[in-house]
């Protein structure tokens, strides 16, 4: 292919796709990056603590209830 | 202890001060391959997550923050058009959008983005970067961890495609 092909597609691009050279940032991202963060921080929610502290209560009182459950395991 | 090496042992202010030296700069850098901002917003702190996730790898001794940041900058907005070309049909241009270019113009620049999507996302990111935005292939190689010679082969082959596509379409270049 000949340099002046690429020229003319680079004068047509260049038509139809603006450069961005000149985009700025135009409010600071650091909120949303520790917004990211609190995201990705495994936290379990009060309602799961809960229900395993009912499950374990129903095992410690209940142990016949043992070998059922791993039957259905 | 030097910034770098209190971010590469995982100190959290060191992060915070590397972002807001280098949040612009990345930016900038993906808004010229993803050309839409609020998408580039996304992808910039997107580009700060995968540095902190790597933060145990990054060797302080060699130092050049910005270009390791670029290249993770570039592979998150690849990432990007990879998705974008599965869920959309037309890319995302915020430049031409703004331009509102009538009639045959508005026809042309269809042509033009639909051809552009036809290409690779790597292609297509060598094409923006080496002809619209007229970026050094040197960078651009750097960018995506690829030889200069690598970055013309895409730049010919993106040619090649974009001119068969065009003059399918009726657009002679």
């Amino acid at each position: 292919m000949k340099e002046p092909e690429i020229d003319d597609l680079k004068k047509l691009l260049k038509e139809s796709l603006l450069p961005v050279r000149g985009s700025e940032l135009e409010r600071d991202l650091w909120p949303a990056m520790l917004h990211r963060f609190d995201q990705r921080t495994f936290r379990v929610p009060w309602w799961d603590w809960t229900l395993l502290a009912a499950a374990a209560g129903l095992l410690f009182f209940f142990p016949g209830i043992i070998p059922a459950l791993l039957y259905h395991l | 202890m030097e910034l770098l090496e209190r971010f590469a042992a995982g100190d959290l202010e060191a992060f915070e001060s590397l972002f807001r030296q280098h949040q612009g700069e990345v930016y900038r850098w993906i808004m010229r391959i993803v050309r839409n901002p609020a998408t580039a917003e996304d992808l910039t702190v997107e580009t700060f997550w995968r540095m902190y996730r790597a933060h145990a790898r990054f060797d302080p001794a060699k130092g050049n923050c910005g270009a390791w940041l670029r290249r993770i900058a570039t592979n998150a907005a690849i990432d990007h058009l990879r998705r974008a070309r599965r869920e959309i049909s037309l890319p995302d241009d915020f430049a031409a959008e703004a331009r509102q270019p009538p009639g045959e113009q508005f026809e042309l620049r269809r042509e033009i983005l639909r051809a552009m999507n036809r290409l690779s996302p790597r292609v297509r990111a060598v094409i923006l970067l080496a002809l619209v935005e007229e970026e050094p292939y040197e960078r651009i190689a750097q960018a995506l961890g690829i030889s200069e010679n690598a970055v013309k082969v895409r730049v010919f082959r993106g040619v090649r495609i974009l001119r068969k596509t065009l003059v399918q379409a009726g657009v002679y270049p």
